[in-house]
Formats: structure tokens, sequence, C-alpha cells
């Protein structure tokens, strides 16, 4: 394919999926470690009625309010979830369900009861994202990479999920070692002078900020699906944490590509006209790559496990 | 308005309609007690996403063969076969794999759900507008739903409720000590095998009403509820089934009156009122209850501190301690025993002696086991095992220095 269709009509949304892929695989390896897999879950379910009360706060759909909103909507639901668990006594699991059904049900009655049908906010948008209009439109080809006025032209997500991905990558680099430490032996952590505490919500705000970033451009539905998928399947490759974090990346960015050219170009091999949804393609190739981690990975059984 | 749909006078649909959300509220409720009782709530979660693709998949099946696609039985039970395929997956994940469930349940529910978005997107370039129901399955919309619908709901929410029924005692001991119920002859992994069947009945009948997003409230928020007020699995699994129905009751009832309003979110919302309510307000363990017993025990806690300073001739700094003894008339504000102070600090310092023996004493033990320095003695001991200690410790001693 020419440089003139790839570059403004493939290369942003590609680049902005496979960005946001990474920003939410790389915090989502200590989740799935830490058994808090389904945050993520939750996290993404949140994001809605956050978005949906700074836009009625404010009236406007611009991107500060709304990442302000669904940042709140986070911090919201953690400090929910604790309070329940610890008020009522009751499970995480279930006290995480009640918590984000309870908030995405309220997001969802907020949304349809104001007058949102001038702006582009529904909950499809919510959950799909539009990774396809994300285009480029001031490119004309592979020389515009260069160009400054073309590049002055880049859609924002972009700009702010590369922003996520730095803040994901600088906080695992300043706290690798805690971090690492509190994941596998909380208590020899805290011996060691570490608040694991406050380091499990820092933990949970950065992944909640990479959800938000993501979210942004390309939907709920891949958030929920490379917190978990990428580093799951990263876990079935390795036992050291370095090489799975490697993995994840590797494996986020291929659903990410594979995913967005199959969504985008596929149907076209096919002999259909109409791409597909291309966040729903990215979370099925993702769970692709886990299946087949699954069956073949060299790491798959629990150790000690016979090997069936 | 509103009024008429709760009483059911709106019309035959809408009745129908509300009698079946009310049943596949409680059904839903009754069935995530024991859900909740065997810390799977959220596996519930994996089910409903895992719908997407088998609604998808059903609809463009049915339009293959000529049909209409949007028949409901047919949709529902694409929905049944996808989800329980998600549902082996995560077992077989969780069970021959490192993964904890927590990570299968999430890899599964964001898979299949992206994948049910890949079809839709196929389905909406197949036929313009023969789509448009699908939607509703993922915030669920009791609006036009035809009358054969609300039967299947109401058909499905009263089957599904009395298999539960049937089931409920060889599930109620699975879910308390799977291993007792193995050496009762429960056979564990059909059983569980059966919990989740019926989690996914609720889910996939109330794809319709609720949507696939937030049918999960519908079998996490209820049982939650009803565990604040009891602690029998009985009781629970009643009080939770009456509020999932009320909820749904109110939520269809709801949505009657005002069709633009989607059924789920209302359904859920009315849920977690409930719920807040519960937590607030239940005895024993709710949120009130349990500030009042520390506010309790904090008194007891101060009273009895205050007269034994007393008693001992010392002053009282603590504002809280002054305060309650001069309430109760026991001293002056300057922290100067009453008479009836003077009494009752007696009686506290005795009571201390008394105590001190008792714990001294072996023959004793059992009631020394219940002292924690607040228990009045005469609760523990009889007026003549008091008398047969006081005889020990002799008469009235005079407050040396």
């Amino acid at each position: 394919m020419s440089g003139e269709e790839f570059v403004p009509l493939s290369l942003t949304p590609m680049l902005i999926g496979v960005l946001a892929a990474v920003a939410c695989a790389l915090p989502g390896n200590f989740l799935v470690l830490r058994k808090q897999a389904l945050i993520g879950d939750a996290i993404s379910h949140v994001v809605l009625p956050g978005i949906v009360v700074a836009f009625l706060i404010t009236g406007v759909v611009a991107a500060a309010p709304m990442m302000l909103g669904a940042a709140g909507a986070a911090l919201v639901s953690v400090v929910m979830i604790e309070a329940i668990r610890r008020l009522g006594n009751i499970e995480p699991g279930a006290a995480m369900g009640l918590t984000f059904t309870t908030l995405f049900a309220a997001g969802v009655l907020l949304l349809e009861q104001s007058d949102t049908s001038s702006v582009h906010l529904d909950v499809e948008h919510a959950l799909y994202g539009n990774l396809e209009s994300l285009i480029w439109l001031d490119a004309i080809g592979w020389s515009s990479l260069l160009d400054p006025v073309a590049l002055a032209g880049l859609p924002p997500e972009l700009g702010r999920v590369v922003v996520a991905l730095l803040g994901v990558c600088v906080f695992l680099w300043l706290f690798w070692r805690p971090l690492v430490l509190s994941t596998f032996d909380e208590s020899f952590a805290q011996a060691m002078g570490i608040a694991t505490n406050r380091l499990g919500v820092a933990l949970v705000m950065v992944a909640a900020l990479a959800a938000v970033a993501a979210f942004d451009a390309v939907g709920s539905i891949i958030v929920i699906a490379m917190f978990i998928c990428p580093p799951a399947a990263a876990r079935l490759m390795t036992n050291r944490l370095e090489r799975q974090v490697a993995w994840s990346v590797v494996f986020a960015v291929l659903s990410a590509v594979l995913g967005y050219v199959i969504a985008g170009y596929g149907p076209l091999w096919l002999g259909f006209d109409n791409a597909v949804s291309a966040a729903g393609m990215i979370a099925t190739v993702s769970g692709i790559i886990l299946a087949l981690a699954a069956c073949f990975a060299p790491h798959r059984h629990r150790s000690g496990a016979p090997a069936v | 308005m509103f009024w008429n749909a709760l009483t059911l006078q709106l019309g035959y649909n809408a009745t129908l309609v509300t009698i079946g959300a009310t049943l596949l509220g409680i059904a839903a409720g009754v069935t995530g007690t024991f859900l909740y009782l065997r810390k799977r709530a959220l596996v519930s979660d994996a089910i409903s996403h895992a719908t997407l693709p088998g609604v998808g998949i059903a609809f463009m099946l049915m339009v293959l063969l000529g049909g209409d696609g949007r028949a409901l039985p047919g949709l529902l039970l694409g929905a049944a076969v996808s989800s329980w395929i998600g549902l082996l997956c995560v077992s077989w994940l969780t069970r021959f794999t490192r993964l904890s469930e927590d990570a299968a349940i999430g890899a599964v529910l964001s898979v299949f759900f992206g994948f049910g978005i890949v079809l839709l997107t196929v389905i909406q370039t197949m036929g313009a507008g023969r789509a448009a129901g699908l939607e509703g399955f993922l915030l669920g919309s009791t609006a036009g739903m035809l009358f054969n619908d609300a039967l299947v709901i109401a058909g499905g929410g009263a089957l599904t409720l009395l298999a539960v029924v049937i089931l409920r005692r060889p599930m109620t001991l699975l879910a308390f000590d799977p291993e007792y119920a193995a050496s009762r002859g429960v056979n564990v992994g059909r059983m569980d095998l059966a919990i989740m069947a019926l989690a996914l009945a609720v889910t996939v009948i109330g794809l319709k009403v609720v949507g696939l997003i937030l049918i999960v409230a519908m079998l996490i928020i209820p049982p939650v509820t009803a565990r604040f007020w009891t602690e029998r699995t009985d009781h629970m699994i009643l009080i939770s089934g009456l509020c999932g129905g009320l909820a749904a009751w109110i939520g269809a009832a709801m949505s009657a009156v005002a069709p633009a309003m989607p059924t789920g979110p209302i359904i859920v919302l009315s849920s977690f009122a409930l719920f807040v309510l519960s937590l607030l307000l239940a005895p024993n363990r709710g949120v009130l209850a349990v500030y009042l017993r520390h506010v309790r025990f904090q008194r007891r806690v101060h009273m009895r501190q205050g007269l034994l300073a007393l008693a001992q001739g010392q002053p009282i700094y603590e504002g809280f301690t002054l305060r309650l003894l001069q309430r109760a008339g026991l001293a002056q504000a300057d922290g100067v025993a009453t008479d009836a102070g003077r009494a009752r600090a007696a009686k506290a310092l005795r009571d201390e002696k008394r105590w001190e023996l008792v714990r001294a004493d072996q023959a004793f033990e059992s009631a020394a086991a219940l002292y924690d320095g607040l228990r009045d003695i005469e609760t523990v001991l009889t007026g003549d095992q008091i008398s047969e200690i006081d005889q020990r410790i002799g008469g009235p001693q005079g407050v040396t220095s």
C-alpha cells in the first residue's frame, strides 16, 4: 500500500492503538500478579459516569475536564469499593461488582436524561471507541512525518496517549523495586519499610490514568482486554518478571497491529466492502494470543503441578 | 401513572413485562445468593459479557436461514451457548494453566465482548435497519417488547426459580462446606456447574430486560443486601429474592411509564438504594447499629473507670467521664462524688475485688472466662455464689489513705 493512503488513514489510529495497548499492558502485569485483574474492568466501567458528570458540569466535550472527571470517578470507585468492603465486611469481588455496576448504571441514566444529542457522547462510543476516526488529515505521505505544519494537525488523542504511556513508564521505573517486592511478598516489603497500601493505591491510580487516556481514544473494551490478556499470556511464557513485562509489551503491540489490520483490511480481502470494529478485533486478537499461550506456552502450568 | 404501573394497571403487555421482570429479579436474587456464598460473584460478569457473540451469531444464522433475525428465543439460545463456552473457558484457564480466576474472568469477558462487538459491526453492514433491536441487549429495554418475548421472560424466570427451589439444599451445603457436601454424596463438581447454569439462565433471560452489562448487578447486589439482615442461609435466600424482585418491579414499572428510560440502570439503582438502606440501618451488621454499639461500649468503659476513680478518691480529669457521671447524678461538676455516686463507687470497687477472687479460683473457671472488666458480676454468678465470695472478702473495710 502506498504512503499517501497509509499515513493519513491508518498510521495514527494504529499508533494510538499500539501506544494505548502498551500503556494498559504495563500496569496490567502487576494487576494480574496481585490478583487484582478485575480492577481494570471496574475502572473502565466507572470512567463513563466520570466523563458524563464532567460534561454536565462544564457543558463542553473537551479533553481536560473529561480526563479529570474520569480520573475522579476512578478514585471514587476505589474509595467506594474499599468503604463497602470494610463497612459491610463484604468480600472484595462482590464489593467491586456492586460498585462498578452501580456507577455505570448511574452514568447511563445521566447520559440518557441529559441533552447530549448535540455532542458526540453516547454509551456505544464509550464501549467501542472511535479508533477508526482518529485520522491524520494533514498528512500526504511519509514525508509529512518531517513536516511541522502537517505534524501540528495530528489528532490530540495521540499526544494524550503518549503522555499517559510516559507517565506509566516513569512510575514503573521509579517504583520498580518496591512494586516487585510488595507484589511477591507483601509482609517482607512492609518489613523493609515500604508503604505497601499507598503503593497499591498508586498502582491503581496509574492504571486508571492509562485507562482514561486509552478510553478516550479507543473505548473501554480494549482497555479491559489490554489490562489482562497480554500480561496473562506473558505470565505463561516465563518465570521472570522482567521477561514477562517484555513479553506483555510484545503481545500488546502484536494484538494492536494485527487487530487493526484485520479489522480494517480483512473484510476487504474477503470481498466485503465494510471494515469491522477495530477495538473489538484488537480485543479478539489478544484473546487468540492468550489462547495460544494457554495451549503451548512453556510455563503454562502451575509450578509443581504435574505436566498433564 | 407510576402508581398505575406499580399496581399493574397499565395494559396487558406492560403488566406481563412487569411480572416477568419481577420473577426474573427474584430468581436472580436467589441464584446470586449461592454465587455470593461460594465467593464467585464475579464469574457472572464473565457469563454476561460472553453472551454477546452468541447473540450476534444467532442473529446472523437466523437471517441466513431466511428468518427475522430478531426472534427472542433464538437469540437467547445463542446467548446461552456462547456464555456456556465462556464459562468453560474460565474454568479451563483456571484449572489447566497457572492463571488465577480473576485473570481468567477478565480475559474471557473482554475477549468475548470484543468479538461480539466485531460481530455487531458485521451485522450492521449486512442489512440496514434490521439490527436495530440488538443494541437493546447492551443496556436492556422493555419498550416495544412483543407479547411472546414477555412470555419467554416470565416463563424463564419462573422455571429458574423452580429449579433453585428444588436444588436449594445441596447448593446450601456446597456453599458452606464442600468437603462435607461431598461426604454426604453431593456431586460437588456437578452442583457447582448447576449453580453456574442457573446464573447463566438468569443472565440470558435478563439480557433483554436489563442488558448484558448490568445483569451482573442483579446477581450481586441483592445477596450482599440480604447478608446484612440475617445470619441464616434460608432467610438470606428469601430476603435476597425479595430485594431482587422489588428492585426489578420498581424498575420495570418506571420504564413502563417512561419508555425512553433504559430499564437496566433503573433496576440497578433501585437495587443499590436498597443496599445503602441496609448498609446503614440493618440491625446488628448495619453501620448505624455498629456505631451505636461502639458508643454504648465507650460509655460503659468511661462510667466504670470513673466509678473506680471515685471509689479510690482519685481526681477525674477526663471530660467525657465527668460529664457522664454528672448526668447520672453520681458526681458534681467539680468531680466530687454525690451520695449516690459514693454508693455506686463502693459497689464497683467491691465488684472488682469479687472478680479478683473469682478469677483466682479454679471453681469459678467458667464464670472467670466471661471477665472483660465491664460485666456486672450479678449477671454471671448467682446470689449464693456472690455471698460466698463476700464471706471470703470479709466485712467492709475503710478505704485506707
